[in-house]
C-alpha cells in the first residue's frame, strides 16, 4: 500500500450509539440514556459543585461573576445565532436590570430575592420597548446601533445627574448569604440554559431561524417578523436584566460603570470561544475567559495583550469553538478514507 | 351584477417609480374569483412590481389595490398574507437550512393557518410537521421517499417551485399570485405542474400567474394580460390576444406566436 495523504480523506461518521439514541429506542437501554444524560449531568453537577471548590470567598465571587457573563453570552448566542440579530448592547440589560433592582430595593424596601426578579421583567419590557425602532436594521447596522445604548444611558445619566449621577445608586441589600447568592444565581442560569436549548427546537424556535434566513418568506407567510424580533429580543434581555440585577445585590451598588462596554464585548468573545449556537458554549467560554482574566489581572494593562492572545488563538486554530467540537468528538469518529 | 362578477381583487390605476424609473404607469385590472388571470410581457416590464404592490412587499406610489372590495394599499406584506392573498417569489425564497417539510411550519404558526387548519384542514390545525408532510405529498412529494426530510438546500428546482406553492398553501389562501413558477424547470415538471394548477382552480382558489411559458399558461388562464415598459397593453382571452397587433409587434417574436397558436 503506497497510498499519500492527498489520496486519503476524512471521513466523520455518526457513532452508532449516537443513532441509537436518537429516537425513543434511547429510553429502552441504560447505555443508550446514559449516553444521552452524561453531558447533561456533567454541566449540571459540575456547576452545582463549582461553588464547593473554589478556595475562597474571593474566587467565589469569580464564579458569580462567571455566571453573570453567561447570561449574556447565552443571550448573544440565542440572538445572533437563531434570530439572526447581532445585539452588542448587553451592557445596557445589564444597566437596565441593576438600577431597576436598585430602585426597587433602596425606595420601595424590596428583599432582593422580590426585587431581582421584578427588575428582571420590568427591564426586559422597557429594553425591548427601546429597542423596537432599530428591529428594522439588518446585520451590522443592528449591531452597531445596540452598542451605542449603553454609552448614551450612561452619558444621559451622567448629564442629567439622576438615578444617583456619577455614584450610582448606593446601599443595595445583598443577598442574604453567599451561598444562597451563588446557587440562587447558578439555579436562574442552568434554568435558562435549559429553557433556551428546548425553546429553540420548538416551532416557535424554527420560526425565529426562519426570521434569521429568510424574513421575506416569513412576511409572506402571513407572520409579523417584528412581532418575533421583539419576542426574541425580550427573551435575549430577560436573561441580561437577571444577570444585572443580581450582580446589583452583588456589589450592593448600581452605577453607570454598569453600562460598561466590558458587558458588551466579553459575552461575545466567550461565544466565538465556546462554539457559537450551542448555547452552553458560551457558557464555557465564559468559565475560561472570566477566570483568565481574573488571573492576569496582575499584568495590569498587559492583560489585553494576553488576552487579545487567547482569541486569536481561538479563533485561527478552534474557530468552531470549544463546544461543537467537543460534540463532534462525541457524537462521531472519524477515519481516513481512500478516495 | 351578479355575485361571482364582483372582482376579488381590483388594481386601479397603480402607479410605481423606483427614483427615476417607472416601474408601473398606471395600471388597473381586476382579477375575479376562481378565475386564473395570466401576466405576460417582456423582462422588466414590471410584472414582479405588480406582485409586489399586491403583497405590500412594496409601498405603490399611487393608486389603489383592493381586495373584496376593501382597500388594502399600504398593508404590511403578513396583514395582506392573512387576509388570503398568497404570492411565491420569482427568487425562490424557501428555508435553505431547514428540512423540506420544515419549511410549511413556519406559515401553519401564522394565525391564518391556526385558524384555517392548512390547506385542507377544517378549521383545526393538528401537528404541524404531519399536516405538513400532508400538504407535501398532495403537491407532489412523495410521502414514503426521502424527499420531505432532505434539506431543502440540496433539492432540485422543480421542487423548490411547489415549496413556493406550498408554503402559500399552507395558509389556505383565496388568491395565490404565482410569479414564474414554471421558469426553470423542464418540459416534463411543467407538464406535471399543470394538473395541479387547474386543481387549485377547481377547488376555488384565484389565481394569477405570471409566466413566459405562453403555450402552458394559455392552456389554464381564462383571461390574459400584456404588460409592456409598465403599461398595461392588451386584456382578453388568449385568442384575442395573440391575434393584438401591437402585442405582436410590441413584444412576441412572430415565429413564438404562431407556434402557439398552432396549439391553442
Ligand atoms: N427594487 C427596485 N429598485 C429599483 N428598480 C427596480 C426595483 N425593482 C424593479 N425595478 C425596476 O422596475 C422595472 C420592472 O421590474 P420587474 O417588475 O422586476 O420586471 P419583470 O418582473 O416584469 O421582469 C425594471 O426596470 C426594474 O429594473
Ligand atoms: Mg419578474
Amino acid at each position: 500500500m503506497n497510498v499519500t495523504t492527498e489520496q486519503m480523506r476524512r471521513e466523520r461518521i455518526d457513532r452508532g450509539i449516537k443513532v441509537r439514541s436518537d429516537g425513543l429506542y434511547a429510553l429502552m437501554s441504560w447505555r443508550e440514556l446514559s449516553y444521552l444524560m452524561t453531558p447533561r449531568t456533567i454541566l449540571i453537577v459540575g456547576m452545582l459543585c463549582l461553588p464547593l471548590l473554589m478556595p475562597g470567598a474571593y474566587w467565589q465571587r469569580v464564579m458569580s461573576i462567571v455566571c453573570i457573563y453567561a447570561f449574556l453570552a447565552v443571550g448573544f448566542d440565542f440572538l445572533a445565532h437563531y434570530v439572526g440579530l447581532v445585539s452588542l448592547g448587553g451592557a445596557f440589560f445589564i444597566g437596565v436590570g441593576g438600577y431597576f433592582s436598585a430602585i426597587l430595593n433602596t425606595t420601595f424596601g424590596l428583599p432582593p430575592l422580590v426585587a431581582i426578579p421584578m427588575a428582571t421583567i420590568a427591564g426586559a419590557v422597557l429594553s425591548t420597548i427601546l429597542l423596537l425602532p432599530c428591529l428594522p436594521l439588518r446585520g451590522v447596522y443592528f449591531a452597531i446601533v445596540t452598542l451605542m445604548y449603553p454609552l448614551f444611558a450612561a452619558r444621559l445619566i451622567e448629564a442629567f445627574d439622576m438615578l444617583g449621577g456619577t455614584d450610582g445608586i448606593m446601599g443595595l441589600d445583598s443577598f442574604p448569604n453567599p451561598m444562597l447568592e451563588q446557587y440562587f444565581i447558578i439555579g436562574m442560569l442552568l434554568m435558562m440554559l435549559f429553557a433556551m436549548r428546548r425553546l429553540v427546537n420548538t416551532d416557535l424556535g424554527l420560526v425565529f431561524r426562519a426570521v434569521k434566513d429568510n424574513d421575506q418568506a416569513v412576511r409572506a407567510s402571513a407572520m409579523n417578523v417584528t412581532f418575533y424580533k421583539a419576542l426574541a429580543v425580550f427573551i435575549g434581555s430577560l436573561m441580561g436584566c437577571l444577570a444585572g440585577a443580581c450582580l446589583a445585590h452583588i456589589y450592593m451598588w448600581s452605577g453607570i460603570s454598569q453600562f460598561a462596554l466590558d458587558f458588551s464585548i466579553l459575552p461575545i468573545a466567550a461565544t466565538v470561544i465556546g462554539g457559537s449556537g450551542t448555547l452552553v458554549g458560551p457558557l464555557i467560554g465564559c468559565l475560561i475567559l472570566v477566570p483568565a482574566s481574573e488571573l492576569l489581572r496582575d499584568f495590569g494593562t498587559l492583560r489585553i495583550a494576553f488576552y487579545s492572545l487567547i482569541l486569536v488563538g481561538f479563533i485561527v486554530f478552534r474557530s468552531d469553538g470549544i463546544m461543537s467540537w467537543g460534540q463532534r468528538k462525541y457524537e462521531q469518529f472519524e477515519r481516513w478514507k481512500k478516495i | 351584477m351578479t355575485g361571482t362578477d364582483i372582482p376579488i381583487l381590483e388594481v386601479s390605476e397603480v402607479t410605481k417609480t423606483f427614483g427615476g424609473i417607472i416601474a408601473l404607469n398606471g395600471i388597473s385590472f381586476h382579477v375575479k374569483p376562481g378565475e386564473i388571470l395570466g401576466i405576460i410581457g417582456p423582462n422588466g416590464s414590471g410584472k414582479t412590481t405588480v406582485v409586489n404592490c399586491i403583497t405590500g412587499f412594496i409601498k405603490t406610489t399611487a393608486g389603489d389595490v383592493r381586495f373584496k372590495g376593501r382597500r388594502i394599499t399600504g398593508k404590511p406584506p403578513h396583514k395582506i398574507a392573512a387576509m388570503g392573498i398568497t404570492r411565491t417569489f420569482q427568487i425562490m425564497r424557501p428555508y435553505y437550512s431547514l428540512p423540506a417539510y420544515k419549511n410549511l411550519v413556519i406559515p401553519l404558526f401564522s394565525p391564518r393557518a391556526r385558524k384555517t387548519g392548512g390547506w385542507r384542514g377544517g378549521g383545526k390545525l393538528g401537528d404541524r410537521d404531519t399536516v405538513s408532510i400532508d400538504i407535501l405529498e398532495e403537491i407532489g412529494f412523495e410521502r414514503d421517499s426521502y424527499v420531505p426530510y432532505k434539506i431543502t438546500g440540496t433539492l432540485p428546482t422543480g421542487y423548490l417551485k411547489r415549496l413556493e406553492l406550498a408554503r402559500c398553501l399552507a395558509l389556505k389562501p383565496e388568491v395565490i399570485i404565482c410569479d414564474e413558477v414554471f421558469s426553470g424547470l423542464s418540459m416534463s415538471e411543467i407538464a406535471s405542474m399543470v394538473p395541479l394548477i387547474e386543481r387549485l382552480k377547481m377547488e376555488g382558489i384565484t389565481l394569477v400567474m405570471i409566466e413566459h411559458r405562453l403555450r402552458e399558461l394559455f392552456q389554464v388562464a381564462d383571461r390574459v394580460m400584456v404588460l409592456n415598459f409598465g403599461e398595461k397593453l392588451v386584456e382578453g382571452t388568449a385568442t384575442e390576444v395573440m391575434a393584438d397587433e401591437r402585442v405582436k409587434a410590441a413584444y412576441f417574436g412572430s415565429e413564438q406566436v404562431e407556434e402557439v397558436m398552432k396549439h391553442a
